[in-house]
């Protein structure tokens, strides 16, 4: 398998009245081909940041991607012109965006919403892409696309504007997909929807997704390999096995301990822990870990430099100290995922 | 693997207490701080501010600065250029337009001050009643329903028709004006009160301290008012400009105050037939006061609206 | 049924009109003739009060004029004992209507394009200029503004003609006299619903894709943005309509405004209240309309439930 994109210590920075807010602070992942890799971290994070420079949807005026390089098929698109860049857009990578309710247009019919994308990317026929339209309204599970087709954005319920959105992103078979919080704004039910749909895409296209997320549920259901974003920076990335089974950073740990579990055979209630404290501010990021304030285990050195990943496998890294050899106890805290020694 | 040093004294647990001291790094402001500060980085409002205070200060003192009334004739000495003795010129009367300009601005923002007053007090009143009782059972559904029927007619009528008509039948004056220019004006501040009503009423907070037993004196000083007094702020920069206005536009067709009192409206008025025969300042001191005092008005109402809109944070 | 419903709320508020201004008018004491009583032979006088009606008691007299009005009669004039008001309404209209769209189109062609560059270069230079041409336009009323024109473009430069009404030359500035002020408003409008909407997600939706900026722009930002701003053409023609009396006064336009402020001179009671009517109704009708296709162009809104 070959890597499809390569985003190699990505900087991203906002300008504000107070200063520059740094959002994203030297980001590295990959997807390979035909792969579901999923961010998880809170609101804030930098994930969707993220996921927005690589397709240069950052508004111009008050972001500045600092440095960094983002390699999509072999090729360069941080200093893509703004036409080259364009019709890389929506033909190669499709975004899905993240709240159904406010990503339509709500003056343009659905069909025409579509259709627009066809007709940039391609030099298809006024009926060919009207079929295609239809064509695609259908593999997005829309009933009687013909006459959705007609519809008003408002007409149609949240999860069905969702699917609208995914086949528009789908519209020019991209090789990548970004969606970013696909199913937020959704209800459960409808989630898993949405998200069974998105992996049927993913196996019969063999399209490749990079979906952003805060939920682990989400994660453990269609994720191959996920990134774990906190304060700007991934601290930890691996196989999604490695991430549920033996994670190896302690905001790792506290994302999973925060969320309820239901496993067959266990009556007693697990307590859910939240994480105490909040990220801290990117205006004026900690030297150190940035999670460091609110970690358990967190030593002195955490306090004034920011760990290097260290590997734990060939996929897995973490970028924390407690992997350090140096570490007291270190394999030790490490091997119980945190849960107390 | 080497061999680990167990006592690092970088990988000790760390004194929690060091944490403390960065907590905030963005001071939060109360919302009142906050609209202040962006005012007053915001260049164009203060401008407007200062404006507004320097007009002010002219209207009261600046007919005392010149030993002319604005009423005073003195017909060997018309239509004089602006000069040493008459800093603004006379008119055809020989009458000091100095001091005609600063009792002209006397009047206008007295007519703009009062009338938005009026409009404030009947607009609170009638779009406080209506949104207080829209959706307190059908009782309270009839009386918005009625009150809004009313506004609903009056706000179709165009409103400078009703004050020209009021103004042909009433005896011309000042509290004439006032009166014409607040029988109608108060139906757009009642529609905004009440559209405020009905959006706070749905707030969480408000809802909680109703079903708490709050008291409805209570619920609307304490969440209703301090919630609104923003827009409503904002609502009388631009209405006490858009009494200004009526009142020069009512004076210039010849509805408005009447001779010897002077008004912008008036002067300007007086001044068309002579604009041609090259007297200038006529028709310039009043309309540039006029254009100058909606300039202030307008700048210093858009600032206003920034800083209160808590979505401009950038 | 909502068309229906709004149909009658405007013949109500006609209604409400007409009574409103018919009591004031009734409620001066004495009468038209009250001046010529001591000139003109009291039978004169009689016939006079009597061809107006004015010898009935006042509900008879409110009752006639319904009447009439329903038959789109509006009445003699006392100043002119050629002219009925019905007259003096045709007479004057073309010039004012002329007039009065001319700087509608003026004031919403220039308007709504100023407001998207504005909206386009938000901070920048362009922004800047355009937003202080309509802070302006605001602040200059038109009556102050006709003279100047009329100083510079028909005195010194003799670019067009100074007063008076006849060819196109003659429209061209108090059209643009008319329409500066409500241009600048729409200017300001149209900007911020322009900036309002191209924060919008769905933008964010047609640039991932890979629209040109010119079509992003203009299906999906200026469609939406031109809304809220339809909603504003009511009160612009309000507007407009109160803003030819003083420009047809300063032109010597030949206007139903100028009959209008003559009247009001003339204390000519039929020819007020027909002009009033007439105006009010020209106005209702605008709103409704505007209310209509603001509902048509809202594919959000149906015309059939109040929507909101």
């Amino acid at each position: 398998m070959s890597r499809l994109l390569d985003v190699n210590d990505l900087r991203v920075s906002f300008k504000t009245y107070g200063g520059e807010v740094k959002a994203v602070r030297g980001v590295d992942f990959h997807i390979q081909q035909g792969e579901v890799l999923a961010i998880v971290g809170e609101s804030g994070c930098g994930k969707s940041v993220t996921a927005q420079s690589i397709m240069g949807l950052l508004p111009k005026k008050v972001s500045r991607i600092k440095s960094g390089s983002v390699t999509f098929n072999g090729k360069e698109l941080l200093g893509l012109s703004k036409k080259q860049m364009q019709k890389l857009k929506g033909s190669e990578i499709g975004l899905i965006s993240q709240d159904p309710m406010t990503s339509l247009n709500p003056t343009m019919r659905i069909g025409s919403q579509i259709a627009e994308t066809i007709k940039k990317h391609t030099n298809y026929s006024r009926s060919k892409i009207h079929d295609r339209t239809i064509e695609l309204l259908d593999l997005v599970g829309i009933p009687n696309p013909e006459k959705r087709y007609r519809q008003y954005p408002h007409e149609l319920s949240g999860g069905m504007r969702q699917r609208v959105l995914i086949a528009m992103a789908l519209s020019c078979e991209p090789k990548l997909l970004i969606a970013d919080e696909p199913t937020t704004a959704l209800d459960v039910t409808i989630q898993a929807q949405i998200l069974d749909l998105l992996k049927d895409i993913q196996v019969r296209l063999g399209t490749s997704i990079m979906i952003i997320t805060h939920d682990l549920g989400v994660v453990a259901e269609v994720a191959q390999r996920v990134a774990v974003m906190y304060a700007g920076v991934i601290v930890e990335s691996g196989d999604v096995e490695e991430i549920f089974e033996t994670p190896k950073h302690p905001y790792t740990w506290g994302l999973l301990k925060s969320v309820p579990r239901y496993e067959k055979g266990k009556h007693e209630k697990e307590r859910l822990v939240p994480i105490e404290g909040s990220p801290p501010d990117l205006f004026a990021p900690p030297a150190g870990c940035p999670f460091a304030a609110r970690c358990d285990y967190a030593m002195e050195i955490c306090i004034d430099q920011m760990p290097d990943p260290i590997k734990t496998s060939e996929t897995h890294q973490a970028r924390c100290w407690l992997n350090d050899t140096r570490a007291p106890n270190a394999n030790d805290f490490v091997a119980a995922g945190g849960n107390d020694v | 693997m080497a061999e680990p040093k167990k006592d690092d004294v970088l990988f000790r647990p760390v004194d929690r207490s060091r944490f403390q001291q960065e907590k905030i790094v963005r001071p939060s402001m109360s919302q009142w701080k906050e609209t202040t500060v962006k005012i007053l980085r915001n260049k164009l409002a203060i401008l407007g501010l200062g404006l507004l205070v320097i007009i002010t200060i002219l209207a009261i003192i600046g007919p005392h600065l010149v030993p002319f009334n604005y009423s005073d004739q003195n017909l060997s000495g018309k239509n004089l250029p602006p000069g040493p003795e008459h800093w603004f010129g006379t008119d055809s009367l020989g009458r000091d337009m100095w001091a005609r300009t600063w009792y002209g601005a006397r009047i206008s923002l007295t007519i703009g001050l009062a009338a938005a007053v009026i409009d404030l007090i009947l607009g609170l009143i009638v779009g406080g009643i209506s949104g207080y009782m829209a959706g307190r059972g059908k009782f309270g559904d009839k009386v918005d329903g009625f009150l809004m029927r009313i506004v609903e007619i009056l706000y179709g009528i165009p409103y400078l028709l009703v004050v020209i008509l009021l103004l042909v039948v009433m005896k011309p004056g000042l509290w004439t004006i006032i009166i014409a220019l607040s029988i109608t004006g108060w139906v757009g501040m009642a529609r905004i009160v009440r559209g405020q009503i009905l959006q706070l009423k749905e707030q969480e907070y408000v809802a909680a301290a109703e079903k708490l037993g709050t008291p409805h004196r209570k619920i609307i000083m304490r969440h209703l008012f301090p919630n609104m007094i923003g827009i409503i702020i904002v609502n009388l920069t631009f209405t006490i400009p858009q009494a200004i206005f009526a009142e020069s536009f009512l004076s210039f067709i010849g509805l408005g105050v009447q001779a010897p009192i002077a008004s912008w409206g008036t002067m300007a008025n007086d001044a068309l037939g002579v604009i041609l025969t090259g007297q200038w300042w006529r028709l310039f001191f009043p309309g540039f006061m006029i254009s100058l005092t909606m300039f202030a008005f307008n700048v210093f109402g858009d600032g206003l609206q920034d800083a209160l809109d808590p979505q401009s944070k950038e | 049924m909502y068309i229906f419903k709004r149909i009658l709320t405007m013949i109500l508020t006609i209604w409400v009109i007409t009574t409103l201004t018919f009591i004031i008018m009734h409620s001066i004491p004495g009468d038209p003739f009250a001046s010529d009583a001591d000139v003109l032979p009291e039978e004169v006088l009689e016939n006079m009060r009597a061809k107006f009606n004015l010898d009935e008691p006042l509900p008879v007299q409110y009752v006639l004029y319904l009447k009439n009005l329903v038959q789109f009669d509006l009445g003699p004039s006392i100043q002119s004992e050629t002219r009925d008001v019905n007259t003096l309404i045709s007479d004057g209209f073309p010039a004012s209507a002329i007039l009065g769209l001319q700087s509608l189109v003026i004031a919403l062609v220039f308007g709504l394009l100023l407001g998207i560059i504005a909206a386009l270069n938000h901070n920048g230079m362009l922004d800047y200029a355009a937003m202080a041409f309509a802070i302006l336009g605001i602040s200059i009323p038109s009556f102050i503004l006709a003279p100047l024109l009329i100083n510079y473009f028909a005195v010194k430069w003799g670019m067009f003609p100074v007063a008076s009404w006849g060819t196109w030359q003659h429209t061209i500035l108090p059209s643009v006299a008319l329409a500066t002020a409500p241009l600048a408003i729409v200017a300001r409008f149209m900007r911020s619903s322009m900036l309002d909407v191209m924060n919008q997600n769905y933008i964010k939706t047609a640039d991932a894709k890979g629209l040109a900026i010119t079509g992003i722009v203009i299906k999906h930002g200026v469609r939406n943005a031109l809304i809220p701003v339809i909603s504003f053409i009511g009160p612009l023609a309000a507007f407009l309509l109160t803003g030819t009396f003083v420009i047809e006064k300063i032109f010597a336009i030949p206007g139903i405004g100028k009959y209008f402020v003559d009247s009001i001179f003339n204390r000519d009671f039929p020819v007020i209240l027909g002009t009033t009517i007439f105006f009010s109704t020209i106005l209702i009708v605008t709103l409704f309309l505007v209310d209509i296709s603001y509902r048509i162009v809202d594919p959000r809104i149906k015309l059939t439930s109040r929507g909101e």
